[in-house]
């Protein structure tokens, strides 16, 4: 077993652990660790499918768009936390009202 | 000890760490182990030979982050503190439903893993041919701000997007007001006192970095966000005020990077194609385009970190 | 006139540059927010030519191939506009215009200085723009999630935009389910990436083959951009994001940000990996389709706030955006049903994106005149604002499918190819779902038309009854004047019938 499909299997269980992290009904600040773990996995699985397919010469497209996905994933991250601090602020609780949007007539 | 073995090793910790922070109860710990988590990645990096993927993980992925969601957990915490919200234990049987769903989800992704042909062709010879038509020896910035410079730049605005949306989460009582909470912080403090020193250390790095990326791993996302580092640590130590988000120099510099960016683009419609950088000129295109990203990268990295207006003007 | 063809020349950069002009506005508008009518003046022309250059060049050129930095694929980025993108970026100049000069009235006027939601809507809008045109044009997968992220990140700022804990709420279940998405289809993307060694549309369409991972990669691609689309199951973010933003902004995501990921579907499965759909995946889609109309339908007449009944309006009419799945694809492609079915579906976005668009633009000055959009403090507003109710009653011809507008072309078309290809369920549903717009529709609209004291109502500017207007005029424009558009549709199909059912 080489080592590029050990880090792919590891980005796949990083995943897997993420999805767990969001499934359970956690607060949404965890949901947004959990959120970042998943990203993070995925890139490390691409990184390590695009090693395995590159042999000695590292390729440079797939690592630039990991490059892309890690800033992009964390203005993600930055608007998702500015969103739950202020709903927080708002009406003192982490948690997505779970009623429906016609709760008033 | 083999290569392999180590990876081996590395991986384990990896998913512990990964394990844990998803696991543990109290919110801090989570995210300590999250940043720990980032510093391990980044070493995987390394040992799949992408050694600039590896510096922008442990900067933005493990450095930022975490200094995002430390402050954010403490906000959290305090507001929360007011309304004590019941303790949900989640019953067993749905804790196994949720192992399972995502066990299965995870051996569906190794089998598919598994099925990738082994074709041994990628990218790496394609542009190793054209790197000299670039002016940079480093191909990731080659890919970053040459072959795929499109993507960078709609990433650039990305990050505008995103710090204009934390912006706008703030109540319309505090507009105006400088980001941020006031802290007090006095000079004689060590935080004061790193403050002072490591700041134009820093900035040295990152420009250095920023430099160093047309040949070596480096570049304006990895020198910018060391920029961003020592931006936030002058404003932690109290030394400099963050400035009002309504501050017109300021804004500028926000939008330096990505305007840059596309006025070369669109001039070079009239020297052949959009974005498209003139062999002769390349390298000195890149560098320009790479020192105006890290400006805005370096204020809006940090200004995103720093957080919303939390008090009016 | 040689400089007309000259400007229609293939190797004109009118395909960047319909990103790269929005930009531009969005990042003008950050530190000169102030004069965002000044930039609108400058950006509207320029937006608007661009748009109609891009058709042109494609109607006399076919299909229009675009190397960004002048890199072939799979090391560069390209661009590619057919008659598919050039409909959709027509439709976005238009109804993003229509958006930006009804917004002036409240986002345009800074008398007393800056404000929050002023500084914000304008670049926000833009990069929204920018954000629409990049999806439409682009030829590469990973670009299409940079551009996707710009998308939804502009989106949810928006839906925030009033600051309500409400809509706050309503925008964190937004990103959540949109990042989710994301990482769904980045994850087909790798897939892809690790079969192929390239990202690029139409390389995949000559090398793709019915592998099980490209099928896989698929499907979980399709999973992540129907959580964007809304599709039920995945449904349940967008009628409190919709409903709780500002009107214009939700005009703008119920029109055009949907239709963005849908577009990325269509790309997926009738370019880039048309092999690989099964018969039965595709009518699973068309399933969801089906149950969406019906649930979003019976939903939306159960609702009290007409902002509501618009959103779920939404989540109804996308829903027939997926019957034409298994009518045009899936080894359909040249039958004679298989043109009228990828037409119809087509139409159906356009007509649906214009239709909605002025309906809740409509719905923005009812609210503007009236306070609220409680239905019970609707009674009688025609007499407040009468050029809005009619705009939202025209908009509501397109919705139910009433000739002569664009919405009545579309379901014909569907109707025709589901009868024609035997698969006669779909025309029933359809039928059903006009029925129920009918009746969703008609609650307000009657109350709207009821008796009332004109003085009751605050009066709103002229401009903001007339845009709504406008656009409603251009969802039945469509229906009348809907041969051009169709031949227009036909340029760039993989290879299919073209010839439609008379």
């Amino acid at each position: 077993m080489t080592s590029a499909l050990l880090f792919a299997f590891s980005g796949v269980a990083v995943i897997a652990i993420g999805l767990f992290g969001l499934i359970g009904r956690w607060r949404i600040e965890r949901r947004v660790i959990a959120f970042n773990l998943v990203g993070s996995g995925m890139f490390l699985l691409f990184g390590a499918v695009a090693a395995r397919r590159a042999g000695v010469d590292a390729d440079p497209v797939p690592q630039a768009m990991i490059i892309t996905g890690i800033v992009v994933a964390f203005s993600a991250t930055a608007l998702f936390v500015a969103l739950i601090e202020r709903l927080v602020a708002e009406t003192g609780r982490s948690t997505l009202p779970e009623d429906t949007p016609d709760e008033d007539a | 000890m083999t290569p392999v073995l180590f990876d081996a090793g590395l991986c384990v910790l990896i998913l512990g760490v990964a394990l844990a922070s998803v696991i543990v109860r109290e919110a801090f710990a989570a995210i300590a182990f999250f940043i720990v988590y980032g510093l391990l990645v980044a070493i995987a990096w390394t040992r799949l030979d992408a050694v600039d993927v590896a510096l922008a993980e442990v900067a933005i992925g493990a450095g930022l982050t975490g200094a995002l969601f430390v402050g954010a957990m403490s906000r959290i915490a305090q507001a929360a503190e007011a309304q004590a919200a019941p303790r949900r234990h989640p019953e067993r049987l749905a804790v196994v439903g949720a192992l399972l769903l995502c066990g299965g989800a995870g051996a569906a992704l190794i089998f598919t893993v598994l099925q990738l042909p082994e074709v041994a062709v990628s990218l790496a010879s394609l542009a190793e041919a054209n790197l000299a038509l670039t002016g940079v020896t480093n191909k990731v910035t080659a890919v970053l701000i040459n072959f795929r410079g499109y993507d960078t730049l709609l990433e650039s605005v990305v990050l505008l997007v995103a710090l204009i949306g934390v912006w706008s989460a703030t109540p319309d009582r505090f507009w105006g007001g400088p980001p941020g909470l006031q802290l007090a912080m006095t000079q004689d403090s060590v935080l004061g006192f790193f403050g002072a020193i490591l700041p134009p250390v820093g900035f040295v790095v990152g420009a250095y970095l920023i430099w160093i990326g047309s040949s070596a791993p480096g570049g304006a996302f990895q020198g910018g966000t060391v920029w961003a580092a020592m931006l936030l640590l002058a404003v932690l130590a109290g030394l400099i005020d963050p400035p009002l988000v309504s501050k017109r120099s300021l804004r500028f510099g926000l939008v330096l990077g990505p305007a840059l960016f596309l006025a070369i683009g669109i001039a070079g419609i009239f020297r052949g194609s959009f974005l498209g950088l003139d062999p002769p000129i390349a390298k000195t295109l890149t560098l320009a385009i790479e020192v105006g990203l890290a400006v805005s990268i370096a204020a809006t990295l940090a200004l995103l970190v720093i957080g919303k207006p939390r008090r009016a003007a | 006139m040689t400089w007309a063809t000259g400007l229609l020349a293939p190797d004109q950069p009118w395909a960047p540059l319909l990103v790269a002009t929005p930009l531009a506005a969005a990042l003008a508008a950050v530190p000169f927010g102030r004069r965002a009518p000044l930039l609108l003046v400058a950006l509207t022309p320029f937006s608007g030519a661009l748009a109609v250059l891009a058709i042109a060049q494609v109607w006399s050129h076919g299909e229009i191939v675009y190397h960004v930095g002048g890199w072939p694929p799979p090391l560069g980025i390209t661009l590619r506009i057919d008659g598919l993108s050039a409909v959709f970026i027509a439709t976005t100049a238009l109804v993003a215009t229509g958006v930006a000069l009804f917004s002036l009235p409240k986002y345009g006027r800074q008398s007393k200085g800056e404000t929050r939601a002023a500084f914000a809507f304008w670049p926000l809008l833009f990069a929204m723009w920018a954000g629409l045109n990049a999806v439409f044009v682009s030829n590469d997968l990973f670009n299409l999630y940079v551009a996707l992220e710009l998308l939804t990140l502009t989106a949810v700022a928006l839906v925030a935009l009033d600051g309500k804990p409400k809509t706050i709420a309503a925008a964190i279940r937004y990103l959540l389910f949109a990042l989710t998405g994301s990482l769904a289809y980045l994850l087909g993307v790798i897939f892809l990436y690790g079969v192929f060694g390239s990202l690029d549309i139409s390389a995949l369409a000559i090398s793709a083959s019915p592998h099980a991972v490209v099928l896989a990669a698929g499907v979980v691609m399709t999973t992540g951009l129907l959580a964007k689309t809304a599709l039920f199951p995945l449904h349940g973010w967008l009628p409190p994001a919709h409903s709780g933003a500002p009107a214009p902004a939700s005009a703008m995501l119920s029109a055009l940000v949907v239709k963005a990921s849908f577009f990325i579907i269509l790309r997926l499965w009738f370019t880039a990996l048309p092999m690989a759909a099964s018969a039965a995946f595709l009518q699973l889609l068309a399933s969801l389709g089906a149950v969406a109309i019906v649930f979003g339908s019976v939903l939306a007449l159960r609702q009290n706030k007409l902002k509501l009944i618009v959103a779920y309006s939404t989540v109804a009419q996308l829903g027939y955006l997926f019957l034409m799945f298994p009518l045009a694809g899936g080894g359909n492609e040249m039958q004679s049903w298989a043109a009228s079915a990828w037409t119809g579906g087509v139409f159906q976005a356009l007509a649906h994106a214009t239709a909605k668009a002025a309906m809740f633009l409509a719905v923005g000055a009812m609210i503007e005149a009236a306070g609220e959009d409680r239905l019970d403090r609707l009674t009688g507003i025609a007499h407040g604002v009468p050029v809005a109710v009619f705009a939202f009653g025209l908009a509501s011809l397109s919705l139910m499918g009433l000739p002569p507008s664009g919405g009545f072309i579309a379901k014909y078309l569907l109707l025709t190819s589901a009868l024609a290809s035997g698969q006669w369920w779909w025309a029933a549903v359809m039928i059903a779902g006009g029925l129920l717009a009918a009746a969703y529709l008609f609650r307000p609209l009657s109350r709207a038309l009821a008796e009332a004291d004109p003085k009751l109502f605050t009066p709103v500017p002229r401009l903001q009854q007339f845009i709504p207007l406008a656009l409603a005029a251009l969802s039945v424009l469509l229906g009348i004047f809907s041969a051009q558009p169709y031949a227009l549709l036909q340029i760039g199909r993989v290879p299919g019938a073209s010839e439609g059912l008379p």
